[in-house]
């Protein structure tokens, strides 16, 4: 029997405002293809000089080595891997919202995903400079690659450190090849419409000859779903391996199971949070708002909720175990990153990650953009918050209380963090400004024009 | 359609091209690194100049003496000793006094300054070595240091490298001698294979490899 109630509550189309075709593409398109608002420069210079702070960062340390950062016995891990761990968890939205919800045809994602996908990339490059640099003498970076060498030395394969290279670097490919293999059918778009040569050559280039025939979207969709398929393991296997950088040390407060699971969700719930932030910005300056609707907000909203509350709950049940173990140790790690020194910034955590996501239960907070602007900006305080409490807190207690310590950021681990916001806004500047930054190609495939049955389902 | 095309027909073999490029360039770079810039080009060879033209070929080689007569802690100390003037005194306030050379060494001995030798082999300071250790495991002058005894003035022929050390660590039999032939310079065994296993086993020789061995 069908049970499907054909009376159904009808929901509001995707993309608003009755657009054509033609239409859809000038909306989008135009950003790309008119002279750059001044705000555009006046950013622009703005990023790029916080970029020539990071790379002054990187320099003074690479001259002078680690002695500059805060790092010291005994907490030997600090703003780097808190940076890095909050990079990447951030990078985690984008495969989620381009593979995981293609596979469960979740058509929403159609106007989000390109802009996901970007931020994904601009993230990861970003994380990717931390463990980068951190090694002190960064000319033997390479030690972290299975490349010969005088020492005969290998790398060590039972480290989780070396899984996280592979993990990591093989996210950012897969994301990069499957955020390109998505832009191919709209670089060909701006290449056919653009008006000076020199676009026409670029474009043209990165377009690898797309001309749309029915041979080009046979083998686009096949590559397509080969690519979701083989990211979608990868969302979670990430983040899986960056926990394992501190589960599998024997440290109380990293050594636990439940990491793996309580990264991925901080990770999504990150990585949301900071599509959102952008996304309310951008539609509002590009005018997008009948692409990018209400609706999509709320259903990224539901996400930070759901993926919130399952980190709370995380939260919690570190406590509960670290009681119920009966280890005094564990314990005390735990009773200490609560109430001890640093309490301020286990209180900032919760009461960021935790509670302010709890709004979003109500439909109207839900859907009012200057409540969600704001609690966005919270979950990413919180959450890079959260990637501090985990390291610095388990490490500033040592096992013997002679060689306890606290830990505080020199200027340089400061100004490193802040500029590496500069890099990461710069080159979403530039996507902005030179790419498409919704999938026009796959948002039209959801438009009533593109259905079958679209002049015949009334009846 | 034809003069729609951007790009000629012929440019589509490009991007095969690249690809083949880079991954030419990036296996050329590794391999440049790994050869030209490993200990094995840029340390054998190492010959600097001495203050004193000492000659290991005459004494050593021509006179015959002992490496242990000159360097006498080989046996007993991480570091081999090079000779203080004293040694050489035993036969130069005799032998070619009357050499420019010579009366730099009486007048070292007389003041008491030591002659600066240049050192020649200098592993770094986190790498740890223990000349006795190597020395009464049966381990010869020449399996490190090459024909010393042909040499007018030392020069490195090893590279001291990690993988180096390694080599032997890991293949002792191929190197091992009687702890009785550890300074004969031209030692050469007639079965190195079955010798140096049966000399593996009689001293019990198994080097180690891991981490703290060398680097403690
Ligand atoms: C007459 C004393 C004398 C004898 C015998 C002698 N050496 Fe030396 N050796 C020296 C002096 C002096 C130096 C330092 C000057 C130089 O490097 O040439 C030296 C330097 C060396 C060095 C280089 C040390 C460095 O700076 O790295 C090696 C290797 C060496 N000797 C090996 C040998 C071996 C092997 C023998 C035996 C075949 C031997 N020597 C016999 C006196 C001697
Ligand atoms: C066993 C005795 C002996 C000892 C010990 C010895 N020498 Fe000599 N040395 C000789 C003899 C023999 C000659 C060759 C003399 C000749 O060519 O007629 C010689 C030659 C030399 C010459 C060449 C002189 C020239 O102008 O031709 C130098 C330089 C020299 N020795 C330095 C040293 C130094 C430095 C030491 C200490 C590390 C040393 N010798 C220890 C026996 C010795
Ligand atoms: C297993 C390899 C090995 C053997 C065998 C060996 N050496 Fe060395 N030798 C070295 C290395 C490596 C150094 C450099 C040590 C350093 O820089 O700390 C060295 C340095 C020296 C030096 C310079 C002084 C010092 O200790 O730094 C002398 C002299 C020397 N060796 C003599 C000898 C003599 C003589 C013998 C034989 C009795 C011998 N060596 C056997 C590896 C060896
Ligand atoms: C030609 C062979 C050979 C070479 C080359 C060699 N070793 Fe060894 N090494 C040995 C042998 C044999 C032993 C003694 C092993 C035993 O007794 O079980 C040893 C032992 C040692 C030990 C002592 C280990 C302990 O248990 O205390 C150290 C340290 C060491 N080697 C360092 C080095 C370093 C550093 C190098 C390179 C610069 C090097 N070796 C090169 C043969 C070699
Ligand atoms: C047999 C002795 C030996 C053992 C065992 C050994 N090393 Fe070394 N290692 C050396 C020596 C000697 C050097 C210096 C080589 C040179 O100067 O080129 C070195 C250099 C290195 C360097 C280069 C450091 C730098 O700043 O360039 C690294 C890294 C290193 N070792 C790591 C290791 C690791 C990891 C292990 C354990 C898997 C190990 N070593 C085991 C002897 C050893």
């Amino acid at each position: 029997m069908d049970t499907t109630n054909k009376m159904d509550v009808k929901r509001p189309e995707l993309i608003q405002g009755n657009m054509s075709f033609e239409q859809l593409t000038d909306v989008v398109c135009k950003p790309v293809e008119d002279k750059a608002p001044k705000m555009w420069f006046i950013l622009m210079a703005g990023f790029s000089s916080l970029i020539c702070l990071l790379l002054a960062m990187i320099g003074y340390l690479v001259w002078d080595g680690v002695g500059v950062w805060g790092l010291n016995q005994p907490v030997g891990w600090g703003f780097a891997i808190v940076n890095f761990v909050f990079w990447v968890g951030i990078g985690h939205a984008g495969t989620l919202i381009s593979a995981i919800l293609f596979l469960f045809r979740q058509n929403w994602r159609t106007s989000i995903n390109r802009f996901a996908e970007a931020m994904t990339i601009f993230a990861v490059i970003c994380a990717l400079i931390f463990p980068g640099i951190h090694v002190g003498r960064i000319w033997l970076a390479y030690y972290m690659f299975p490349i010969p060498n005088s020492m005969a030395m290998w790398p060590n394969f039972s480290s989780p450190l070396l899984w996280d290279v592979f993990a990591v670097s093989t996210y950012f490919t897969v994301s990069l090849l499957f955020w390109y293999v998505g832009l191919i059918p709209d670089l060909a778009t701006l290449r056919d419409r653009s008006k000076t040569k020199v676009k026409r050559i670029v474009y043209g280039l990165f377009a690898l000859g797309w001309r749309g025939a029915n041979r080009h979207w046979q083998n686009y969709e096949r590559a397509y779903l080969i690519l979701a398929a083989i990211a979608t393991p990868l969302v979670l296997s990430v983040h899986s391996i960056v926990s394992f950088d501190f589960a599998v040390s024997q440290l109380p407060g990293w050594h636990t199971t439940i990491f793996p699971p309580y990264f991925v969700a901080g990770a999504i719930f990150s990585g949301f949070a900071m599509v959102l932030t952008l996304l309310i910005i951008a539609r509002e300056i590009f005018g997008m708002k009948n692409i990018v609707t209400i609706r999509h907000l709320e259903n990224m909203n539901k996400f930070i909720l759901a993926t919130g509350t399952m980190v709370g709950y995380a939260y919690a049940m570190e406590f509960f175990i670290a009681w119920y173990s009966g280890n005094p140790y564990e314990s005390f790690a735990f009773v200490n990153r609560a109430f001890g020194p640093y309490w301020w910034a286990y209180w900032i955590m919760v009461s960021c990650n935790v509670i302010s996501p709890q709004f979003f239960w109500f439909k109207k907070l839900r859907t009012s953009i200057p409540v969600m602007f704001v609690i966005s900006i919270f979950v990413n305080i919180g959450m890079w918050f959260e990637r501090f409490v985990i390291t610095v807190t388990s490490l500033h207690r040592d096992f013997l209380p002679s060689s306890w310590g606290y830990y505080s950021p020199t200027y340089v681990d400061v100004l490193t963090f802040v500029g590496s916001f500069g890099l990461f806004f710069t080159l979403f500047l530039l996507f902005l400004k030179y790419l498409p930054m919704i999938a026009i190609a796959e948002v039209k495939m959801i438009l009533p024009e593109a259905n079958p049955h679209h002049h015949g389902d009334e009846h | 359609m034809s003069n729609k095309n951007i790009f000629p027909k012929w440019s589509n073999v490009i991007p095969g091209f690249v690809a083949a490029g880079l991954g030419l360039i990036g296996i050329s770079v590794i391999f440049v690194f790994w050869y030209w810039f490993s200990p094995k080009h840029l340390e054998v060879g190492y010959q600097p100049h001495q203050p004193i033209p000492y000659s290991h070929k005459l004494h050593a080689g021509e006179l015959g003496m002992d490496c242990r007569y000159c360097h006498f802690t080989v046996e007993k100390a991480t570091h081999a000793s090079i000779p203080p003037t004293e040694v050489c005194m035993n036969c130069h306030t005799t032998i070619k006094t009357d050499s420019p050379h010579i009366k730099k060494l009486t007048e070292s001995y007389e003041t008491g300054k030591p002659i600066e030798w240049v050192k020649v082999h200098q592993l770094p300071d986190y790498a740890y070595f223990d000349h006795s250790r190597h020395v009464n495991s049966g381990i010869g002058c020449a399996s490190c240091h090459g024909r010393v005894d042909k040499m007018e003035e030392v020069r490195q022929v090893e590279p001291l490298s990690m993988s180096w050390c390694l080599e032997c660590h890991r293949n002792v039999e191929d190197f091992v001698r009687p702890k009785d032939k550890i300074a004969e310079m031209d030692y050469h065994s007639e079965n190195q294979q079955v010798e140096g296993e049966f000399l593996k086993s009689l001293y019990k020789l198994a080097p180690r490899e891991d981490c703290t061995t060398c680097h403690r």
